[in-house]
Protein backbone atom coordinates (compact mmCIF):
# COMPACT_ATOMS: atom_id res chain seq x y z
CA UNK A 1 0.00 0.00 0.00
CA UNK A 2 1.55 3.16 -1.16
CA UNK A 3 0.36 6.16 1.41
CA UNK A 4 1.67 9.74 -0.11
CA UNK A 5 2.15 11.64 2.90
CA UNK A 6 2.26 15.88 1.66
CA UNK A 7 3.62 17.63 4.54
CA UNK A 8 2.81 21.53 4.34
CA UNK A 9 5.13 23.57 5.72
CA UNK A 10 4.96 27.19 5.44
CA UNK A 11 6.40 28.61 2.00
CA UNK A 12 8.72 31.10 3.00
CA UNK A 13 8.55 33.15 -0.26
CA UNK A 14 4.81 34.27 -0.06
CA UNK A 15 5.45 35.07 3.88
CA UNK A 16 8.07 37.52 2.70
CA UNK A 17 5.68 38.74 -0.12
CA UNK A 18 2.78 38.97 2.70
CA UNK A 19 5.27 41.18 4.89
CA UNK A 20 6.63 43.45 2.54
CA UNK A 21 2.82 43.74 1.38
CA UNK A 22 2.02 44.77 4.93
CA UNK A 23 4.88 47.13 4.96
CA UNK A 24 4.34 48.95 1.64
CA UNK A 25 0.55 49.25 2.93
CA UNK A 26 1.98 50.72 6.37
CA UNK A 27 4.12 53.04 4.46
CA UNK A 28 1.18 54.08 2.36
CA UNK A 29 -0.95 55.09 5.39
CA UNK A 30 2.18 56.79 7.09
CA UNK A 31 2.72 59.02 4.20
CA UNK A 32 -0.93 59.38 3.56
CA UNK A 33 -1.27 61.07 7.21
CA UNK A 34 1.52 63.09 6.70
CA UNK A 35 0.55 64.48 3.60
CA UNK A 36 -2.96 65.41 4.86
CA UNK A 37 -1.56 66.79 8.46
CA UNK A 38 0.87 69.02 6.56
CA UNK A 39 -2.02 70.35 4.62
CA UNK A 40 -4.07 71.12 7.00
CA UNK A 41 -1.08 72.68 9.12
CA UNK A 42 -0.13 74.98 6.34
CA UNK A 43 -3.79 75.93 5.68
CA UNK A 44 -4.56 76.48 9.78
CA UNK A 45 -1.40 79.01 10.21
CA UNK A 46 -2.83 80.96 7.48
CA UNK A 47 -6.17 81.25 8.67
CA UNK A 48 -8.06 82.09 12.20
CA UNK A 49 -7.60 79.09 13.45
CA UNK A 50 -4.13 79.63 14.91
CA UNK A 51 -4.73 82.72 16.55
CA UNK A 52 -4.39 81.88 20.42
CA UNK A 53 -8.18 82.00 21.97
CA UNK A 54 -7.33 84.47 24.77
CA UNK A 55 -7.21 87.46 22.33
CA UNK A 56 -10.62 86.59 20.45
CA UNK A 57 -12.83 88.28 21.79
CA UNK A 58 -17.24 87.52 21.24
CA UNK A 59 -19.50 89.62 19.07
CA UNK A 60 -21.81 89.90 22.10
CA UNK A 61 -18.96 91.58 24.15
CA UNK A 62 -17.60 94.06 21.18
CA UNK A 63 -21.30 94.78 21.17
CA UNK A 64 -21.31 96.02 24.72
CA UNK A 65 -18.25 97.94 24.58
CA UNK A 66 -19.29 99.44 21.48
CA UNK A 67 -22.72 100.77 22.89
CA UNK A 68 -21.48 101.47 26.29
CA UNK A 69 -21.41 105.35 27.10
CA UNK A 70 -18.28 104.69 29.33
CA UNK A 71 -14.70 104.08 28.63
CA UNK A 72 -12.46 104.95 25.90
CA UNK A 73 -13.19 102.35 22.31
CA UNK A 74 -10.71 100.31 20.94
CA UNK A 75 -9.36 101.16 17.13
CA UNK A 76 -11.70 98.40 15.53
CA UNK A 77 -10.20 97.63 11.53
CA UNK A 78 -11.67 95.43 9.23
CA UNK A 79 -8.90 93.65 7.54
CA UNK A 80 -10.82 91.77 4.89
CA UNK A 81 -12.84 92.90 1.53
CA UNK A 82 -13.41 96.23 0.83
CA UNK A 83 -17.06 95.36 -0.82
CA UNK A 84 -18.17 93.60 2.70
CA UNK A 85 -17.15 96.94 4.24
CA UNK A 86 -19.15 99.12 2.43
CA UNK A 87 -22.32 96.86 2.44
CA UNK A 88 -22.18 96.67 6.12
CA UNK A 89 -19.38 97.06 8.97
CA UNK A 90 -19.32 98.07 12.81
CA UNK A 91 -20.37 101.27 13.30
CA UNK A 92 -16.64 103.06 13.95
CA UNK A 93 -14.80 100.83 12.18
CA UNK A 94 -12.21 101.23 9.50
CA UNK A 95 -11.61 99.58 6.52
CA UNK A 96 -7.74 98.84 6.45
CA UNK A 97 -7.42 96.71 3.60
CA UNK A 98 -7.52 93.20 2.92
CA UNK A 99 -4.87 91.49 4.99
CA UNK A 100 -4.35 88.19 2.66
CA UNK A 101 -2.13 90.33 0.82
CA UNK A 102 0.60 92.58 0.40
CA UNK A 103 -0.82 95.25 -0.23
CA UNK A 104 -3.57 95.14 2.13
CA UNK A 105 -0.73 94.27 5.06
CA UNK A 106 0.85 98.09 4.11
CA UNK A 107 -2.60 99.52 3.90
CA UNK A 108 -2.55 97.96 8.03
CA UNK A 109 1.10 99.16 8.74
CA UNK A 110 0.54 102.93 7.58
CA UNK A 111 -2.81 102.86 9.49
CA UNK A 112 -0.97 101.83 12.62
CA UNK A 113 2.58 102.85 12.26
CA UNK A 114 2.10 106.21 14.68
CA UNK A 115 -0.02 105.02 17.62
CA UNK A 116 1.14 104.07 21.12
CA UNK A 117 1.98 100.03 21.06
CA UNK A 118 -0.15 99.88 24.03
CA UNK A 119 -3.44 101.00 21.77
CA UNK A 120 -6.44 98.46 22.16
CA UNK A 121 -7.07 97.39 19.01
CA UNK A 122 -9.83 94.93 17.36
CA UNK A 123 -9.82 93.58 14.15
CA UNK A 124 -12.48 91.71 12.48
CA UNK A 125 -13.26 90.29 8.77
CA UNK A 126 -16.54 87.69 8.58
CA UNK A 127 -15.54 87.03 4.75
CA UNK A 128 -15.72 83.39 4.99
CA UNK A 129 -15.86 80.89 8.10
CA UNK A 130 -13.91 81.37 11.16
CA UNK A 131 -11.25 78.48 10.08
CA UNK A 132 -11.02 80.27 6.20
CA UNK A 133 -10.42 83.25 6.93
CA UNK A 134 -7.36 84.28 5.33
CA UNK A 135 -7.31 87.62 6.33
CA UNK A 136 -7.73 87.70 10.21
CA UNK A 137 -4.61 85.57 11.16
CA UNK A 138 -2.04 87.70 8.62
CA UNK A 139 -3.17 90.98 10.00
CA UNK A 140 -2.80 89.42 13.68
CA UNK A 141 0.76 88.48 13.02
CA UNK A 142 1.71 92.36 11.65
CA UNK A 143 0.12 94.08 14.48
CA UNK A 144 2.33 91.40 16.85
CA UNK A 145 5.25 92.20 14.65
CA UNK A 146 5.04 95.94 15.20
CA UNK A 147 4.76 95.59 18.89
CA UNK A 148 1.30 95.89 19.75
CA UNK A 149 0.50 94.82 22.51
CA UNK A 150 -3.43 94.97 23.12
CA UNK A 151 -4.76 93.62 19.99
CA UNK A 152 -8.08 91.44 19.79
CA UNK A 153 -9.36 89.59 17.09
CA UNK A 154 -13.66 89.39 16.46
CA UNK A 155 -14.29 85.81 16.41
CA UNK A 156 -16.91 85.34 13.80
CA UNK A 157 -17.85 81.76 13.26
CA UNK A 158 -19.72 82.09 9.79
CA UNK A 159 -19.65 85.28 8.43
CA UNK A 160 -20.33 89.01 9.15
CA UNK A 161 -23.99 88.23 7.80
CA UNK A 162 -25.01 85.48 9.89
CA UNK A 163 -23.21 86.64 13.31
CA UNK A 164 -23.25 89.82 13.12
CA UNK A 165 -26.11 91.57 11.20
CA UNK A 166 -29.11 89.29 11.09
CA UNK A 167 -28.15 88.97 14.85
CA UNK A 168 -29.50 92.59 14.77
CA UNK A 169 -25.88 94.04 16.26
CA UNK A 170 -25.38 97.50 14.94
CA UNK A 171 -24.42 98.14 11.41
CA UNK A 172 -23.16 101.00 9.08
CA UNK A 173 -23.08 101.61 5.81
CA UNK A 174 -20.07 102.74 2.94
CA UNK A 175 -17.00 103.32 2.55
CA UNK B 1 7.20 51.39 -11.23
CA UNK B 2 3.97 50.41 -11.20
CA UNK B 3 4.39 49.85 -7.95
CA UNK B 4 5.53 53.48 -7.12
CA UNK B 5 2.53 54.45 -9.37
CA UNK B 6 -0.20 53.05 -6.84
CA UNK B 7 1.42 54.14 -4.01
CA UNK B 8 1.79 57.86 -4.77
CA UNK B 9 -2.16 57.53 -6.25
CA UNK B 10 -2.95 56.17 -2.81
CA UNK B 11 -1.25 58.73 -1.20
CA UNK B 12 -3.00 61.32 -3.18
CA UNK B 13 -6.66 59.68 -2.76
CA UNK B 14 -5.81 59.76 1.44
CA UNK B 15 -5.16 63.39 1.45
CA UNK B 16 -7.68 64.15 -0.53
CA UNK B 17 -10.07 61.77 1.36
CA UNK B 18 -8.99 63.34 4.81
CA UNK B 19 -9.04 67.09 3.60
CA UNK B 20 -12.81 66.24 2.70
CA UNK B 21 -13.87 64.90 6.04
CA UNK B 22 -12.68 67.06 7.85
CA UNK B 23 -13.95 70.19 5.94
CA UNK B 24 -15.75 71.90 8.57
CA UNK B 25 -18.36 74.59 6.82
CA UNK B 26 -21.39 74.15 5.84
CA UNK B 27 -24.27 75.35 3.63
CA UNK B 28 -27.57 76.66 4.11
CA UNK B 29 -29.94 76.50 1.83
CA UNK B 30 -33.16 78.80 1.22
CA UNK B 31 -35.58 77.61 -1.08
CA UNK B 32 -38.01 80.29 -3.37
CA UNK B 33 -41.35 80.01 -3.59
CA UNK B 34 -42.63 76.36 -4.81
CA UNK B 35 -44.82 77.58 -7.78
CA UNK B 36 -42.77 79.44 -10.28
CA UNK B 37 -44.87 82.65 -10.54
CA UNK B 38 -44.46 83.26 -6.78
CA UNK B 39 -40.81 83.45 -6.52
CA UNK B 40 -38.99 86.82 -6.66
CA UNK B 41 -37.68 88.23 -9.91
CA UNK B 42 -33.69 88.42 -9.72
CA UNK B 43 -32.28 92.04 -9.61
CA UNK B 44 -31.35 92.87 -12.92
CA UNK B 45 -27.91 94.11 -13.31
CA UNK B 46 -25.45 95.29 -15.53
CA UNK B 47 -21.18 94.92 -15.15
CA UNK B 48 -18.41 94.95 -17.64
CA UNK B 49 -16.79 91.27 -17.15
CA UNK B 50 -13.08 90.31 -16.83
CA UNK B 51 -13.11 90.05 -20.76
CA UNK B 52 -13.98 93.40 -21.00
CA UNK B 53 -17.80 92.54 -22.67
CA UNK B 54 -20.96 93.47 -20.90
CA UNK B 55 -22.65 91.56 -18.70
CA UNK B 56 -26.53 92.08 -18.38
CA UNK B 57 -28.05 89.54 -16.21
CA UNK B 58 -31.92 90.22 -18.02
CA UNK B 59 -29.73 89.28 -21.78
CA UNK B 60 -29.54 85.56 -20.51
CA UNK B 61 -33.63 85.25 -19.70
CA UNK B 62 -34.61 81.81 -20.69
CA UNK B 63 -31.45 80.05 -19.59
CA UNK B 64 -31.15 78.08 -15.91
CA UNK B 65 -28.82 80.72 -14.56
CA UNK B 66 -26.41 79.64 -11.88
CA UNK B 67 -24.98 83.31 -10.36
CA UNK B 68 -22.34 83.31 -7.66
CA UNK B 69 -20.63 85.53 -5.81
CA UNK B 70 -17.15 84.88 -4.78
CA UNK B 71 -13.66 85.95 -4.37
CA UNK B 72 -9.69 84.70 -5.48
CA UNK B 73 -9.26 84.94 -1.72
CA UNK B 74 -11.88 82.30 -0.27
CA UNK B 75 -11.25 79.13 0.31
CA UNK B 76 -14.52 77.89 -0.36
CA UNK B 77 -14.98 79.79 -3.13
CA UNK B 78 -11.67 78.83 -4.79
CA UNK B 79 -12.67 74.77 -4.39
CA UNK B 80 -16.04 75.37 -5.99
CA UNK B 81 -14.61 76.57 -9.36
CA UNK B 82 -13.35 73.71 -11.05
CA UNK B 83 -16.98 71.85 -10.20
CA UNK B 84 -18.68 75.03 -11.35
CA UNK B 85 -16.48 74.37 -15.11
CA UNK B 86 -17.18 71.05 -15.23
CA UNK B 87 -21.14 71.93 -14.80
CA UNK B 88 -21.39 74.63 -16.96
CA UNK B 89 -19.78 72.06 -19.75
CA UNK B 90 -21.75 69.68 -18.65
CA UNK B 91 -25.21 71.73 -19.10
CA UNK B 92 -24.29 74.51 -21.61
CA UNK B 93 -26.31 72.79 -24.49
CA UNK B 94 -29.27 72.19 -22.19
CA UNK B 95 -28.99 75.74 -21.12
CA UNK B 96 -27.28 76.33 -18.43
CA UNK B 97 -25.77 79.56 -17.69
CA UNK B 98 -23.38 79.88 -14.98
CA UNK B 99 -22.32 83.93 -13.94
CA UNK B 100 -19.76 84.99 -11.14
CA UNK B 101 -19.42 87.92 -9.38
CA UNK B 102 -16.21 88.47 -7.80
CA UNK B 103 -16.40 90.48 -4.71
CA UNK B 104 -12.45 91.18 -4.80
CA UNK B 105 -10.95 94.74 -3.89
CA UNK B 106 -9.02 94.92 -7.73
CA UNK B 107 -9.69 93.25 -10.95
CA UNK B 108 -6.05 91.91 -11.70
CA UNK B 109 -6.37 88.85 -9.28
CA UNK B 110 -9.91 87.55 -10.48
CA UNK B 111 -7.91 87.91 -13.92
CA UNK B 112 -5.53 85.78 -13.17
CA UNK B 113 -7.72 83.29 -11.82
CA UNK B 114 -9.73 83.19 -14.29
CA UNK B 115 -7.17 82.41 -16.63
CA UNK B 116 -5.63 80.05 -14.33
CA UNK B 117 -8.07 77.79 -13.88
CA UNK B 118 -9.56 78.51 -17.67
CA UNK B 119 -13.17 79.38 -16.30
CA UNK B 120 -15.30 79.21 -19.10
CA UNK B 121 -18.40 81.38 -18.04
CA UNK B 122 -18.64 85.09 -17.54
CA UNK B 123 -17.03 86.65 -14.29
CA UNK B 124 -17.67 90.46 -13.41
CA UNK B 125 -16.03 92.30 -10.60
CA UNK B 126 -18.89 93.34 -7.71
CA UNK B 127 -19.58 96.09 -6.37
CA UNK B 128 -21.60 97.17 -2.81
CA UNK B 129 -24.79 97.89 -4.83
CA UNK B 130 -25.20 94.64 -6.26
CA UNK B 131 -24.21 93.09 -3.07
CA UNK B 132 -27.06 95.42 -1.93
CA UNK B 133 -29.79 94.54 -4.31
CA UNK B 134 -29.19 90.78 -3.79
CA UNK B 135 -29.84 91.38 0.13
CA UNK B 136 -26.51 91.74 1.13
CA UNK B 137 -23.38 89.62 0.50
CA UNK B 138 -22.16 89.24 4.01
CA UNK B 139 -19.81 86.42 3.80
CA UNK B 140 -18.65 83.84 0.64
CA UNK B 141 -19.57 82.01 -0.95
CA UNK B 142 -23.68 82.42 -1.78
CA UNK B 143 -24.75 81.34 -5.26
CA UNK B 144 -29.01 81.86 -6.53
CA UNK B 145 -30.19 79.43 -8.92
CA UNK B 146 -32.52 81.43 -11.45
CA UNK B 147 -35.38 79.64 -13.31
CA UNK B 148 -35.62 80.56 -16.80
CA UNK B 149 -38.43 83.12 -16.07
CA UNK B 150 -35.50 85.03 -13.77
CA UNK B 151 -36.77 84.17 -10.75
CA UNK B 152 -34.70 82.94 -7.97
CA UNK B 153 -35.61 79.60 -7.06
CA UNK B 154 -32.89 79.05 -4.39
CA UNK B 155 -30.13 80.45 -2.59
CA UNK B 156 -26.71 79.03 -1.76
CA UNK B 157 -25.14 80.06 1.45
CA UNK B 158 -21.38 78.81 1.76
CA UNK B 159 -20.24 75.75 -0.07
CA UNK B 160 -22.61 73.77 -1.08
CA UNK B 161 -22.47 70.10 -1.62
CA UNK B 162 -22.21 69.76 -5.87
CA UNK B 163 -24.56 67.02 -5.88
CA UNK B 164 -27.33 68.79 -4.53
CA UNK B 165 -26.63 71.87 -6.66
CA UNK B 166 -26.40 69.57 -9.79
CA UNK B 167 -29.88 67.70 -8.92
CA UNK B 168 -31.60 71.64 -8.88
CA UNK B 169 -29.84 72.42 -12.00
CA UNK B 170 -31.61 69.51 -13.23
CA UNK B 171 -34.77 69.94 -12.40
CA UNK B 172 -35.08 73.31 -13.54
CA UNK B 173 -33.48 72.12 -17.33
Amino acid sequence: MNHSVVVRTPNLGSIKAMRKLVDRFRLMITAGLLVTSCAFTARAQQTGSSIPSDVLIQPEELVRIVQSAKGPKPLMLQVGSNVLYAQAHIPGSEYAGAAANESGRQQLRKRVENLPRNKPIVIYCGCCPWSHCPNVNPAYQELRGMGFTNVRVLYIANNFGADWVDKGFPIAKGE
Amino acid sequence: MKNKVLLLAMIVALAVAGERATRDWAWVTVHGAKSAENRRLAPDFSLTDVSRHKLTLSSYRGKVILLDFWATWCDPCREEIPRFVELQNKYRDRGLQIIGISMDDTPEPVRDFYRQFKMNYPVALGNAKIGELYGGVLGLPIAFLIDREGRIYSKHIGAIEISVLENEIKALL
